[in-house]
């Protein structure tokens, strides 16, 4: 009762002063009114409670360094940082959207993120080691023709001509190599895919 | 059953609204730490926890 009869003003002085109660008292006749018309801006609690916060970190720096006067009251004062506030939140927004997922749409369903996962990372360096170790596992004269054909991107005629061999002969490394790489799996019961 | 369009009015929503007991005790906490030095007409703030 009886804090009702000191004013903002002679709390806002004795706070200046270094009594801290004083700011608790301020705090609690007010904190309704404020936090509510930020809330009426906002419509979130999460985020009125930041403006909230904000805005009494503001009024206590301000008191601290001395900076207040005392022409206008103590609660306008309070509601117009935290209406400049609410307007700082609003214009951060509109630089950077934000979206929220409903019902009706999931922002997920239209962004997506095609880099490989641990899994699928590791599934890939499996699939290519075991690739590796088929390969080395063919004739010196298939694997070749094998590693100009698909790793170097070589036409049958570059191979035949590097080779020296005709481009049937290297079309017939070519599948003997694909014959063999398929018995190797066969027999290894290697699965080759991700 | 009919649905109700209507809102409830924003008035009676954020009447009774109060912000969290934790946000003002970390303003209460964050004030007794702050402290405000003059040195040369400079002012410097300092959070002593």
């Amino acid at each position: 009762m009886q804090n009702e009869l000191i004013t903002d003003a002679q709390l806002v002085k004795s706070y200046i002063r270094g009594d801290e109660s004083s700011l608790e008292i301020l705090i609690h006749r007010h904190k309704q009114r404020i936090y509510s018309f930020i809330y009426s801006k906002v419509l979130d609690r999460d985020i009125a409670e930041d403006i909230f916060q904000d805005t009494f970190i503001k009024v206590i720096k301000t008191l601290k360094r001395g900076k207040y006067n005392e022409e206008g009251k103590f609660l306008p004062w309070v509601m117009r940082i935290a209406h400049n506030l609410v307007i700082d939140h609003f214009r951060k927004n509109t630089r950077m959207p934000k979206f929220s997922n409903t019902e009706d749409f999931n922002i997920f369903s239209v962004l997506s993120d095609n880099s490989p996962n641990a899994e699928k990372a590791l599934i890939k360096d499996q699939v290519e080691s075991h690739l590796k170790m088929v390969i080395e596992e063919l004739p010196k004269d298939q694997k070749e023709v094998l590693m100009m054909r698909i790793y170097k991107d070589m036409s049958f005629k570059e191979i035949s001509e590097i080779t020296g061999v005709s481009i049937n002969t290297a079309l017939g490394r070519m599948r003997y190599a694909l014959i063999n790489m398929r018995k190797i799996i066969d027999k290894h019961q290697i699965i080759l895919t991700n | 059953m009919a649905k109700i369009y209507s809102q409830k009015s924003l008035k009676n929503q954020t009447g009774k609204l109060n912000p969290k007991d934790e946000t003002i005790e970390f303003l209460l906490n964050y004030s007794k730490a702050l402290s405000v030095i003059n040195i040369n007409n400079l002012k410097f703030e300092a959070l002593l926890n």
